[in-house]
């Protein structure tokens, strides 16, 4: 596939996927489609198949029905160029905390094939962009729990992938952080023009704008506009919307 | 590709790897001590029960604690081997195992540049331990430590890959100490690490017969012999040969969604 072509396609495209955990299924059917520049937020309850979705995206698991494509390009047929697209911050904190902020970055951008040089000169530019240049020397275990997700999210965006994979990143942050995550992500968006998946259970991570991929059970249930959505079920808020999606029994945070 | 990013990407897990090393000076300690234990206590008391004979690839009598030191050697590289397999367990629950696996480089080489990691980590273990050996008195001939290196990184991946096929079959991190009892401790004392094969064969020939399949026994007169600037053409087959197998089984194997399946299915 051809650069041209790769900057037309679908930043994410999800068909008919399907996944089971020993039987038990994780994901049934779900199909998604991302677009240079969006932000999407995956909402959904615990447990109902976020981190699956992300696990088959990033290819920890494997065994599936379905396709997935980043930028085009086939996760498995073509797995070298689409995980070259793709950059993640996982739900569980994946920085070595005895490492520097440069020295785990500069260990992501050798993973991608960078020199050194190369990966010192991305990892300023991104430390920037999150504003922890001055901190690049600091051992993580130093770090606030926001600074370490910012410092995930300048890290998952050194290799400048097209899609940014974002798994309940607020999670264990404080109400401040939070708000400067979700308005960090939202301003990589419009500027990069980075694809965001946004995975939560927390309503109020949502904007205006945004659009909105309910999940519950592993079935996907809405994919539209906030707006959209609130207007279609005749509701007020979209904590009220997801009620009525998900039935009322489990409930998002608002 | 490339060839350059495939060697940016082995530099990268190399580096981590001495950088974690070097900041975990408790494990580097007890990765010392305990051959150091084996060698000032262990041999000093065996020393009075029992000489060993002149042997092959000795030239004249030794002492006991001559005789241990490879069979130490293999030990500093089999604890390592199957400790960073338990780290590569640990690191899996802890996610940055998916760091590591989310590089768009194909999960063999990511594999090997591991497993080449922690070799180079029980290189540097084991070249400390010779060092403080050498100041007490044992001392091999200098060219021996130059060629004992190939040695080191056969052994290296060969413990290394049977911890990450290991790894691969141990749901849980609570299974692993039982697996360390089952596997270090059989693999070290059925061999020719302590004992000469000709001594366990006067003792019991049931042992003796264990040991001599021990592909552990062959690696570390494989290490034995390098340091006395032999070469033993059987012994680094064998060694050649299983490491190459369990590298093989261990690739194929690996699976990295085990461990944090049974757990969370969010």
């Amino acid at each position: 596939m051809s650069e041209a072509n790769d900057a037309a396609a679908l930043a994410l495209e999800v068909g008919g996927l399907s996944f089971a955990y020993a039987g038990r299924p994780a994901l049934d059917d779900v199909s998604l489609a991302v677009k240079a520049g969006e932000f999407v937020v995956l909402l959904g309850p615990n447990g109902a198949g976020k981190t699956t979705l992300f696990s088959l995206i990033t290819r920890l698991h494997d065994r599936r029905r379905g396709e997935i494509r980043i930028g085009g390009f086939d996760v498995r047929r073509q797995a070298v160029q689409a995980h070259a697209r793709i950059g993640a911050v996982f739900q569980q904190p994946t920085l070595d905390l005895d490492l520097s902020v440069m020295q785990n970055l500069a260990y992501h951008g050798a993973l991608h094939g960078m020199s050194s040089g190369e990966a010192k000169r991305r990892a300023l530019v991104q430390l920037e962009r999150v504003g922890l240049a001055d901190q690049r020397r600091t051992r993580v275990r130093r770090l606030s729990g926001g600074q370490r997700r910012r410092v995930e999210i300048a890290r998952g965006l050194m290799h400048e992938p097209r899609l940014l994979l974002l798994d309940e990143p607020t999670v264990g942050l404080d109400i401040a952080s939070r708000r400067d995550l979700v308005e960090h992500a939202h301003r990589l968006c419009a500027e990069a023009g980075v694809a965001v998946l946004w995975a939560t259970h927390l309503i109020d991570e949502v904007r205006p704008g945004d659009r909105v991929a309910v999940l519950h059970r592993g079935r996907l249930l809405a994919d539209e506009h906030g707006e959209t959505l609130t207007a279609r079920l005749g509701v007020e808020t979209l904590g009220e919307a997801f009620d009525r999606l998900v039935g009322g029994k489990e409930t998002a945070c608002e | 590709m490339r060839v350059m990013p495939w060697l940016h990407c082995l530099r990268g897990v190399v580096g981590r790897e001495l950088l974690r090393f070097l900041h975990q000076r408790s494990r580097f300690l007890a990765a010392l001590v305990r051959p150091l234990v084996w060698l000032f206590v262990f041999a000093a008391g065996f020393r009075m029960a029992l000489g060993v004979a002149m042997t092959e690839p000795y030239q004249t009598y030794i002492l006991y604690e001559v005789y241990i030191v490879p069979g130490l050697v293999g030990m500093i590289q089999l604890f390592n081997g199957m400790q960073s397999s338990l780290s590569m367990v640990y690191d899996r629950e802890m996610g940055s195992m998916r760091v590591l696996l989310v590089s768009p480089f194909p999960r063999w080489y990511l594999l090997v540049c591991k497993l080449l990691a922690s070799t180079l980590v029980s290189v540097v273990q084991v070249y400390v331990f010779l060092a403080i050996a050498w100041a007490y008195g044992i001392q091999a001939p200098a060219m021996g430590y130059l060629y004992l290196l190939p040695a080191l990184l056969i052994t290296g991946f060969l413990v290394g890959a049977l911890g990450l096929l290991l790894s691969s079959f141990i749901r849980q991190l609570e299974n692993f100490a039982g697996v360390m009892n089952f596997v270090i401790f059989p693999m070290f004392f059925l061999s020719s690490a302590l004992y000469p094969l000709w001594r366990i064969r006067e003792g019991s020939y049931l042992v003796y017969q264990i040991a001599a399949l021990n592909p552990f026994t062959h690696a570390v007169e494989m290490i034995r012999f390098a340091m006395y600037e032999r070469f033993n053409a059987e012994a680094v087959a064998i060694s050649v040969a299983v490491a190459a197998v369990l590298l093989v089984l261990a690739i194929v194997g690996y699976n990295p969604s085990r461990g944090m399946m049974a757990r969370k299915g969010s």
